[in-house]
């Protein structure tokens, strides 16, 4: 992974001094909160429903050891709410539960002592007083870590592949780019106040794992014909209200013009990006609005930028390789740990075959642990979790994990002999369902149990649906499903690229749920990116799972053999058998309180 | 880069010279019709300070049409982004009322030196005979 140099290092620890010095001009009131709200969102600190929330990058995914237990750290002795917050809290989220229609789903109670993982690889935390703001900060920069721009409408934290460097289909190793990209993007002057977040994403393989068409700016890397490497560069995708996939506009993209052509699109974006209202602020409205024009200023922007500045950008041959020798392969030993486990047995057979990948370096494999359990929230990791990670990468991955946009943790670095001995740990942490691609391997953001944005509650859908499909064997014979469950329409939890996606919406402070359809990130199995459609009128919470069970049902009796996948079935016999069954699967009285809402509504 | 406290504005001094630009404003067109001519400040507006547009009219100014006068940052400015307004090639800003610069110097003073080229140093750091990447 990238090595800090002594001016990086000193680089965000300048940026924590930096954010010192704002909090406590904000708590001598020489900042008013409007003017204090960008500077901590650019540091990546939110105010959400009960307590401040941090999200700390993690680029492009890639985590050390040393990492995981600053992490650990943070969240065993600052991620811990003053009792009488909590109680309040508690008691808010139990009295929004009481609130609900009729029967409800269980609500686990609040968690603390946590972080969680992001589909776009950062870590969050959630009870952090803003008082100690500043020396997490601190704590995160001693391990080259920080927030910035992990929000705020700047040029996010950019996101890999989680397989870059190890995949067997790779074509291009994309995370020297991305630091370059990072670095180049970090406290850019001209860039800090765009309309709107920006989110930029690489894919290096032919498997597209990184959701490209979803995003602001999404980079496939390619070689041409003469083995040059270029990207091809889609803009304008993105969720929320308006579900759009980015619109290709370089086919190839020369890899040293990265830069330059970036600087272009931003800039037209920067310039043109509407402002006038929240939700059309993206820039997916911009390029969806002018469509050519768009890119004709986009080109005639670049143009300039090379002829008229002289593509100041330009990434040289020397600072390439000065970043892509971080990314080599770290210095590997087996750790030849004593293992007890039947390697025949059932169990650690279903692991390897669900959770083991295959590696670039054939004597190495991908183990993906997998944080989708009974009682937890998908992507979430206590302290000592944390710990035991940090422990488990020492051990048996040259220090490294890697975050996956599936809210996961990788270990990129494992020898195939040391699988029985690392199972038998990973188990000891309950972090061996062997579900990773499979439907309870399921993408949900915090939901309305932290986050002040959404419309109703993910955690409590999630916790159901984890738990009608404990049954190991049944999910593996459903086969890869992409479940996602957003809390709401800003998509957190990418409800839009689920096959199966819920998506939460409050009507007159109750919480209801859409369901859609055949959603695609843009994978190999599920076909070109495209958003879900909707199945009919919203849910109820306790309707949910019976409607994914109703779909799921539905699946197994149309499918041709258990080859076809979920996604396949879909599209073969279309959206109306799963739609009647979703509908079918109505509570009598949920269907009459819901009416009743429709009509008051 | 000059600071003005926005209680010490002079009320008519050197308008003749000015020309405002609103952050909507074609610059391109602006030029085509010769108004940048004889011009010894640009005044560029910040209406909200979260309104980015001006930093890249900056830049475009400095970069593109060569305009050497002050630059002047006017409207919603806060000290918190007066380096980034440095950088992008305001000589001068005008601070939002009520607004005290005695903490302006010190942000200054905070960073040795940027990653990304700015109208300042065009180049990146990776780029700088002067910064040499040191090794990690």
């Amino acid at each position: 992974m990238y090595q800090y140099t002594e001016f990086d290092r000193q680089f965000v620890q300048l940026r924590a001094q930096q954010f010192r010095d704002q909090l406590e001009r904000w708590q001598r009131g020489e900042l008013t909160d409007e003017q204090f709200l960008p500077l901590r969102l650019q540091n990546g600190w939110y105010i959400q429903r009960y307590a401040p929330m941090l999200r700390a990058a993690v680029p492009y995914g890639e985590i050390s050891s040393a990492q995981l237990r600053v992490l650990a750290r943070i969240a065993r002795y600052y991620d811990r709410p003053d009792p009488d917050l909590l109680a309040h809290a508690q008691q808010t989220q139990d009295e929004l539960q009481a609130s609900q229609p009729g029967l409800t789903l269980a609500a686990p109670p609040l968690r603390h002592g946590y972080g969680h993982f992001t589909t776009r690889t950062n870590v969050q935390f959630n009870w952090i007083p803003i008082t100690q703001a500043a020396d997490v900060m601190d704590l995160l920069a001693s391990v080259d870590m920080h927030g910035i721009q992990t929000s705020g409408n700047a040029i996010r934290n950019i996101t890999c592949e989680a397989l870059a460097g190890i995949a067997p289909d790779e074509i291009v190793d994309t995370r020297p780019f991305a630091e370059i990209l990072r670095q180049w993007s970090t406290l850019h002057p001209e860039f800090a106040f765009l309309p709107r977040k920006f989110k930029i994403a690489f894919n290096g393989a032919a498997e597209d794992r990184a959701a490209t068409g979803w995003y602001d700016i999404g980079i496939q890397a390619r070689k041409n014909p003469a083995g040059e490497v270029g990207f091809t560069l889609q803009v304008g995708g993105g969720m929320g209200r308006t579900p759009i996939i980015g619109s290709v506009v370089r086919e190839f993209l020369p890899w040293a013009e990265l830069l330059n052509y970036i600087e272009a699109v931003v800039r037209v974006y920067n310039r043109y990006g509407r402002r006038d209202n929240k939700w059309k602020a993206r820039i997916k409205i911009l390029v969806k609005a002018e469509g050519q024009r768009f890119v004709d200023e986009v080109e005639a922007e670049y143009a300039a930028i090379v002829q008229q500045d002289g593509a100041p950008h330009t990434i040289t041959q020397a600072e390439l390789d000065r970043v892509a020798a971080s990314f080599v392969v770290p210095p590997l030993r087996p750790a030849h740990v004593p293992s007890e486990a039947g390697i025949t047995a059932k169990p650690f057979q279903r692991w390897l075959a669900q959770n083991v990948g295959k590696h670039r370096l054939s004597h190495l494999s991908v183990v993906t642990l997998s944080f989708k359990r009974p009682g937890w929230a998908p992507g979430d990791a206590d302290a000592d979790t944390l710990d035991a990670l940090a422990e488990l990468a020492d051990t048996f991955s040259a220090g490294e994990a890697r975050l996956t946009h599936e809210q996961n943790l990788l270990l990129p670095w494992v020898h195939a002999s040391d699988l029985p001995a690392l199972y038998e740990r990973a188990k000891r942490l309950s972090l061996v369902q062997p579900n990773i691609g499979l439907l309870t391997d399921m993408i949900a953001c915090p939901g309305g149990d932290f986050c002040s944005l959404a419309n109703a509650r993910a955690i409590p859908i999630a916790a159901a649906l984890t738990e009608l499909y404990q049954d190991i064997d049944e999910v593996t014979d459903l086969g890869p499903i992409d479940l996602h469950i957003s809390g709401c329409i800003n998509s957190c939890g990418h409800h839009h690229s689920g096959h199966i996606g819920i998506l939460g919406v409050d009507k007159d402070g109750k919480e209801w749920y859409q369901v859609t359809l055949g959603g695609s990130d843009g994978s190999a199995l599920s076909g070109p990116a495209t958003p879900g459609k909707v199945v009919g009128p919203s849910f109820s919470a306790a309707e949910v799972p019976g409607v994914v069970e109703a779909i799921l049902d539905t699946y197994r009796d149309l499918r041709l053999g258990s080859q076809e996948r979920f996604i396949q079935t879909l599209r073969r016999v279309g959206h109306e058998p799963f739609k009647q069954a979703a509908n079918g699967a109505r509570l009598i009285d949920h269907r009459a309180a819901r009416q009743a809402e429709e009509a008051t509504a | 880069m000059k600071i003005i406290a926005h209680s010490a504005l002079p009320t008519s001094a050197g308008t003749q010279n000015t020309l405002k630009i609103a952050p909507d404003a074609d610059l391109g067109q602006l030029a085509a019709d010769g108004a940048l001519q004889g011009v010894d400040r640009i005044e560029l507006d910040f209406p909200k300070f979260t309104d980015g547009r001006a930093f890249s009219q900056a830049v475009l100014l400095r970069r593109r049409f060569g305009f050497a006068g002050d630059l002047r940052a006017t409207g919603d400015v806060l000290i918190d982004q007066l380096v980034q307004m440095a950088r992008s090639g305001f000589t001068s800003a005008v601070l939002a009322p009520g607004v005290d610069a005695a903490a302006a110097e010190r942000q200054f003073a905070r960073y040795s030196a940027f990653y990304q080229g700015d109208a300042l140093q065009p180049r990146p750091r990776f780029a700088r005979q002067d910064a040499a990447p040191e090794a990690a």
